[in-house]
């Protein structure tokens, strides 16, 4: 679910003509003065991000005066709220309240239809209200077929003792609540609270909607970023990995952080899961086992090799892991080597030092555990590959007894370096990345077997050196399916001529910030010292 | 007996000319499923492996006869008016393997289903197997590994993650034990055919006596399993997993979902509610063909 933040919800809401406080988002102290010199109001200030109870946190303020609201913006703009800086605040006019309702707007698996659910009590603490007081909440199915028509919101009212002109009020509220959830395809739309004024007015003072993360590509207007279910903003890596995925359409990358920081100390795993379902149970294993998990990540639906190595990358640039688990349902049907070797080529450049078992289950996997063994012999880890016959708990326990044997080193981040492909090397461009190949190297070679280890037969030899057997624009579109195979086959068993260049955008200056921030770390404290 | 397809039943592709269609229709086939016809708007008059290619979902029906299954192999944004079109011509049982199929189009096709008497599988589904006589989807790959992987029985099989279908079939088929029908509900927080509408098939089948379910955090499927069998009615003994216990829970973030559902879709209050009526939970996927093992001991078969 794409969360919206309040003050893009509320934009809607005023669009579809249901009442919100007169006001303006800013980003800057000033910005917040002249909002106030204009509506000449007591204002209340809330910060735009994605936490609730922000009044708990420090994150709303009120001012009187123009000058009170800058001071109070200066205050709140540059917070951190759980480790996410306000960038955003909403200045709005200050209600004079008399009631608080809930109203919220969800889909319900069980009946499979929208549900409107209306309370005559909300504010903070709905979900207690609503246990204690049942009597207060209700709710409808609404037909998608006709939406929810304006009696049907009446009797729902009704149901909770709401009545007379009130009634009619918020049920014009609802039907537009329910007809803006519809539009921009909301998995749920809340408005809490829904105030009554005073002066007799109803106002939604504060709106959650979140969009359907599937339905995004409808609705550009909504300059979501990134198209995923996120209870919090992305991460910065995370934003790395979001770009994989979307540049790259074989199979699925879904990556995601479960902590913001892993000290040394602590028994952290990088996560390598493939498909819902097998990833969930590893996980279980691996917690079971007495492990967190640094990330989730998913690469599953017959992702390319290239697309495992790059989502391994980013697993690895998560300083302090202490081992690599990667496993998945057991029986998956694409071809497990594609994985091995995408794992292969980014275990080699790490040198890698942290255990790693990697439970590739599914067709080919003998091949795929054959090709784990057999080139990553010669890092510094022990890396064991096993098959669906393993179960995920004895593979957590390997796990385990692998991290207690090398004592538990934390992982070290390498900066990423560019390699060093002569310039006049013979290359051409794959999918989402280059190949090199120096042919003055292959003067030496005897098999030239890179060209029987291409599956899709891309590569033939002309005057004894393998080039393109297809032309350059067939192997960029996706000929060459970036399976690493003759790069493999190369660095192990030949000269070592070829280069398979595939980027990460972003990712070398995440590392080298890392790698950065800790020395700035070790040399203040060698200051101290 | 088994659930929802057997090799008798009558199939149409939709979307038969694309690349993930071509190749599913040869596997179906091969495995064994009755593909009468294909569909692709602008194809029609074409062939597919010799199977003749409609315009249109109706058209099929007219020259093929009466169609009892559609599998859909469009993309995701056009899925909704394909199943209509199914639908509407008075096909009764869909597959929908596509994902990412926005919410709200699967609200629509519910609704015109449940309007037409019509139910549906998916969306984002493997499919389904009855082993031995057809497969619908993409579940199993290639027939003769589907052959080896699925094999004819007594236990009903339904399971909300692709992988896991398999895998847990996989595990019962080395265990000796056979399947009646393997259905993959589909990983979407709104699916056709859902837990407890899987069950009640499965418990109308003869075939079945022993149903395995993996279950996940999220939505309330495993709960009303649970009061299905409360209620009596589902009766025949079950085994469940429930994937997700290590997942962060309190990640809900829509109050209105908690004030429905309670804390209905943890993991705790599935496992609590399952136990309680009678289920077997077990721990890990490798206990599933011991217990079944076990239950088909003790109930003398
Ligand atoms: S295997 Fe390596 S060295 Fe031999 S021809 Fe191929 S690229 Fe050149
Ligand atoms: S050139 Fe051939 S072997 Fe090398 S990555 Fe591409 S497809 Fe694979």
């Amino acid at each position: 679910m794409s969360r919206l933040y309040e003050y893009q919800g509320k934009k809607l809401l005023r669009e579809a003509g249901i009442r919100v406080p007169e006001g303006e988002v800013v980003s800057t102290p000033e910005e917040a003065r002249d909002v106030v010199e204009r509506l000449g109001r007591p204002v209340v200030l809330k910060i735009q991000v994605w936490v609730t109870g922000r009044a708990g946190l420090g994150g709303i303020e009120f001012a009187d005066s123009p000058k009170e609201a800058e001071e109070k913006a200066r205050k709140l703009l540059g917070k951190k709220i759980k480790n996410y800086e306000v960038e955003k605040v909403l200045v709005e006019e200050k209600l004079a309240i008399r009631s608080e309702y809930f109203a919220g707007l969800i889909i319900d698996d069980a009946q499979k239809s929208p549900l409107m659910i209306f309370s005559s009590v909300g504010g903070t603490g709905i979900e207690e209200i609503a246990q204690e007081h049942p009597e207060k909440v209700a709710h409808i199915p609404i037909d998608i077929l006709k939406g929810l028509r304006d009696y049907e919101a009446r009797n729902l009212l009704r149901r909770t003792g709401i009545s007379g002109k009130l009634l009619l009020k918020i049920s014009d509220v609802l039907t537009k609540l329910y007809k803006v959830a519809r539009q921009y395809d909301a998995r749920s739309a809340e408005i809490n609270p829904m105030v009554l004024t005073e002066d007799g007015e109803v106002y939604a003072a504060d709106c959650h909607i979140a969009v359907d993360d599937y339905a995004v590509f409808r609705h550009p207007e909504l300059g979501i970023e990134i198209a995923r279910e996120f209870d919090r903003p992305p991460s910065e890596l995370e934003k790395i990995a979001y770009h994989v995925e979307e540049k790259d359409h074989r199979g699925t990358f879904y990556f995601l952080q479960m902590t913001d920081e892993i000290p040394k100390e602590d028994r952290y795993i990088g996560f390598n899961g493939a498909g819902g379902g097998g990833s969930m149970m590893s996980m279980d294993a691996v917690l079971n086992s007495g492990f967190h998990l640094a990330n989730y990540c998913d690469t599953s639906g017959n992702p390319s090799a290239s697309k495992v190595y790059r989502a391994a990358k980013i697993i690895l640039s998560q300083p302090n892991i202490k081992g690599y688990f990667a496993s998945g349902s057991g029986v998956a049907s694409q071809e497990q080597y594609h994985s091995a070797r995408g794992l292969v080529k980014a275990f080699y450049e790490e040198k890698l030092e942290i255990p790693g078992v990697i439970r590739l289950g599914g067709n080919y996997e003998e091949k795929a555990i054959e090709i784990l063994a057999a080139y990553l012999k010669d890092i510094p880890a022990e890396v064991e590959g096993y098959g669906r016959d393993d179960s995920p708990e004895f593979c957590a326990r390997r796990m385990k007894e692998l991290i207690d044997k090398n004592g538990s080193i934390p992982h070290e981040i390498r900066p990423i370096c560019d390699s060093d492909v002569s310039v006049d090397a013979y290359g051409f461009e794959i999918f989402t990345g280059k190949i090199a190949i120096d042919h003055s190297k292959c003067v030496l070679c005897t098999s030239k077997g890179c060209v029987d280890a291409c599956a899709p037969g891309i590569l033939k030899l002309l005057d004894d050196k393998p080039v393109l057997a297809v032309t350059e624009e067939d192997a960029k579109k996706g000929k060459c399916t970036e399976c690493l195979a003759c790069e493999i086959f190369c660095q192990f068993h030949e000269q070592n001529a070829i280069d398979i260049h595939l980027p990460i955008p972003g990712l070398k200056e995440y590392r080298n910030r890392l790698i950065k921030g800790t020395s700035d770390l070790k040399s203040t404290e060698e200051e101290k010292v | 007996m088994a659930i929802l397809v057997s090799e008798k039943s009558r199939v149409v592709v939709q979307g038969i000319t694309g690349r993930e269609g071509m190749v599913r229709t040869r596997l179906m086939t091969d495995y064994g499923t009755h593909v009468v016809a294909g569909v692709t708007p602008g194809k029609g008059g074409g062939e597919v492996y010799e199977i003749p290619v409609y315009d249109t979902v109706e058209e099929a029906w007219e020259k093929c006869g009466p169609i009892d299954i559609s599998v859909i192999f469009v993309p995701a944004a056009l899925v909704k008016n394909a199943a209509l079109e199914a639908i509407d011509a008075g096909v009764k049982f869909l597959t929908i393997v596509p994902d990412r199929v926005p919410i709200f189009d699967v609200l629509e096709i519910v609704r015109l289903a449940k309007d037409r008497g019509a139910v549906f599988v998916g969306p984002n589904t493997l499919g389904l197997v009855s082993p031995g006589k057809a497969v619908l989807g993409m579940i199993g790959g290639r027939a003769e590994r589907a052959r080896e992987w699925f094999r004819p029985g007594d236990i009903g099989v339904s399971s909300r993650s692709g992988g896991m279908t398999s895998a847990i079939s996989y595990y019962l088929t080395e265990a000796g034990l056979g399947q009646s029908t393997i259905v993959h509900v589909g990983g979407d927080a709104v699916v056709g055919l859902s837990h407890p509408e899987v069950m009640e098939l499965f418990e109308k089948d003869e075939q079945t006596r022993l149903v395995a379910m993996f279950g996940e955090i999220g939505t309330t499927q495993e709960e009303r399993v649970a009061d299905l069998i409360e209620e009596g009615r589902f009766t025949k003994p079950l085994i469940a997993y429930v994937g997700g216990k290590a997942a962060k829970s309190g990640t809900r973030f829509s109050h209105a979902g908690a004030i429905v559902e309670g804390t209905r879709g943890s993991y705790n209050s599935k496992v609590q509610r399952l136990r309680d009526v009678g289920v077997h939970v077990v721990e890990s996927i490798s206990e599933i063909p011991k217990v079944a093992l076990e239950l088909r001991g003790s109930s003398g078969r």
